[in-house]
């Protein structure tokens, strides 16, 4: 089984220890972690919006990509010590972040991605845009994680309408706590 | 040559002036084309001589300003200051994505103030994209509050962009009158970019990132005093009635002269720093666009915008700016419509320059036409901005121009 986790700045460690439990002992595991080639094309380009006044740096905006892949090598590493399997390949892909992630996927049995977005207003739009072209256009199943605190059922809002029934959700704490929460989704 | 055929033939030369300038062919500059243009409108009598040495004359001390303030900004960079600033953004944020956030808008909004829009572009974005990456944070929400506070943020005094320093000369304010009246419409855009990128990029600002990277930020002391005392100097020669110029000349000497002395910067990196080229180019587009207006597009413009100091016209004449700024570049845009408005005092002028500034967000580094022209007339390898980009754009320009126009027409009841 070809399993393939998707790491980001902000989620990677709790996307890890979630993960860890969930992936098969047989599984071969790859780490995958995507420059934002876009930003650093912001970043590097904008001067030439400034209609000549200072010449364009050769290079800049390749020597940043380069900074970030460092970033996401030191990123993977630190990951793949605190999964701690062992033939664990690291990737690093460059462009467009939610595409490059389908890409990767392709002859994966599983993809793992956290769950990305704002996690303080549960609903539709809490995927993060990558995390949510990943989600539709994976070509293989997804396992999604949270990153950080499992939510409990007490988080969704009473529907509408409701009223009849009791919404009041029990404490938290009586909750066990679980190491993840899963949303698989097959295609094959 | 008058009349119409005077006309077309300065708008093609504006039109060529224009194109060259966005697309450089084999990295030509941009005064190869601008230059002999003007000369062109000048012998055709297309621009009367008289007309244009006033035009030049009043021109100078603009240009003058632009050149101290490349100076000023450039030595920053080479004595650290950026540096410095990366350091102390990474410092102060701890690791924590919305703080770094709050002290990028911090730190950029000051230096697109004091060292202009082209420091945030050329010096500080880079430094804040490898803070970002280098505290092991996502760098896009910080990358894009850059790009877009050069242009939000760069209201505030006459030296933060080149089209204040031109609105500055049309508007017949003092240094110390124009910020004191751009305070408010600055702070209003700041707020609300702040609001909307904060929401936009949420996803994004998660977790923490690296915190103990054991390094302290040590501030540059000699530029960050002579910069101080530059802006000081800004404001108490406008007091007493003498050409801010000179503070921005004294300031960028200042920083020159110990640099050159202990050989740590050549006269020709300095002379790099000041870009004659660009100079040229800037003059000669006024000479041109001058005379495109004097051959009766001037009148024609006059009739089209509004008139006027209300909040609708304000509000109208911005929009309008920011409209402009995307179709042909903030620089042209600005040139072309100052004329038409600065019979109409300083709140007109301001509002136009509200348009010009914050409008070129809307189409990520400029205006769409330079991007269109970019991608039709050279390979041009770089990516087009992302839909994400024009959306970011598009949720933070409409309220950006409402806030600021509103907040400089309260200015205008207040400072007066």
């Amino acid at each position: 089984m070809q399993v393939i986790v998707w790491l980001a700045e902000g989620t990677w460690e709790g996307c890890v220890v979630a993960a860890a439990p969930l992936i098969p002992a047989d599984a071969r595991v790859s780490l995958l972690y995507v420059v934002a080639e876009d930003v650093s094309h912001a970043a590097g380009a904008a001067p030439e919006g400034l209609m000549g006044r200072w010449r364009p740096r050769p290079g800049l905006t390749e020597k940043m990509a380069a900074e970030a892949a460092a970033s996401g090598e030191a990123l993977l590493a630190a990951a793949a010590g605190l999964l701690g399997r062992a033939g664990v390949v690291q990737v690093i892909r460059r462009g467009r972040v939610e595409r490059e992630v389908v890409a990767a996927a392709e002859a994966a049995d599983l993809l793992v991605a956290a769950r990305d977005g704002d996690r303080s207003r549960l609903g539709p739009h809490s995927l993060g845009p990558a995390t949510r072209f990943v989600v539709d256009h994976a070509p293989c199943a997804v396992l999604l994680v949270w990153p950080d605190e499992v939510p409990g059922v007490g988080s969704i809002p009473p529907p509408p309408e409701g009223g009849r029934r009791d919404h009041s959700a029990p404490p938290r704490s009586q909750h066990p706590p679980r190491p993840a929460h899963g949303e698989a989704r097959g295609r094959r | 040559m008058s009349g119409a055929p005077g006309e077309v033939l300065a708008i093609v030369l504006l039109g060529a002036t224009l194109v060259v300038a966005v697309v450089r062919p084999w990295g030509l500059p941009e005064a190869v084309v601008s230059v002999p243009a003007a000369a062109l409108v000048l012998a055709l009598a297309i621009l009367p001589l008289h007309v244009a040495a006033e035009e030049a004359r009043s021109l100078g001390p603009t240009l003058g300003f632009l050149a101290a303030v490349l100076v000023l900004a450039g030595m920053a960079e080479r004595d650290g200051l950026f540096a410095a600033a990366g350091t102390w953004m990474a410092a102060a944020s701890r690791g924590r994505p919305v703080a770094l956030l709050a002290v990028v808008f911090l730190v950029g909004s000051a230096v697109t103030a004091v060292l202009s829009l082209d420091a945030t572009v050329v010096l500080l974005t880079p430094m804040v994209f490898v803070t970002a990456t280098q505290l092991r944070l996502r760098a896009r929400p910080h990358v894009y509050a850059c790009t877009h506070l050069a242009n939000s943020a760069s209201l505030l005094l006459p030296v933060s962009n080149l089209t204040n320093l031109l609105a500055y000369r049309a508007s017949g304010l003092s240094f110390a009158r124009f910020g004191a009246i751009m305070a408010l419409p600055w702070l209003a855009a700041i707020a609300v970019e702040w609001l909307v990128l904060r929401r936009f990029f949420a996803s994004d600002l998660v977790g923490r990132g690296v915190s103990d990277r054991g390094r302290r930020a040590v501030l540059p002391t000699y530029p960050v005093v002579v910069i101080g005392l530059t802006l000081l100097g800004f404001f108490v020669t406008s007091i007493v009635h003498i050409s801010p110029v000179f503070a921005a000349t004294a300031g960028a000497v200042a920083l020159v002269l110990p640099a050159v002395g202990s050989r740590k910067a050549s006269l020709k990196d300095v002379a790099v720093m000041v870009d004659v080229p660009f100079l040229a180019f800037v003059l000669a587009l006024g000479l041109i666009v001058a005379a495109v207006s004097y051959r009766g597009l001037g009148s024609a413009v006059e009739q089209l915008v509004p008139h006027g100091s209300s909040l609708w016209s304000l509000l109208a004449l911005a929009a309008l700016a920011a409209v402009l700024a995307n179709a042909i570049n903030n620089l042209p845009a600005v040139l072309l419509l100052l004329p038409a408005v600065a019979a109409g005092g300083a709140g007109p002028v301001l509002a136009v320059l509200i348009g010009v500034n914050t409008g070129p967000n809307l189409t990520y580094v400029g205006s769409l036409a330079t991007l269109l022209w970019r991608r039709t007339l050279r390979r041009h390898q770089a990516e087009p901005p992302t839909s994400e980009f024009l959306r970011l754009g598009a949720l933070t320009v409409p309220p950006v121009l409402l806030a600021s126009t509103v907040a400089l027409w309260l200015s205008l009841r207040v400072v007066g």
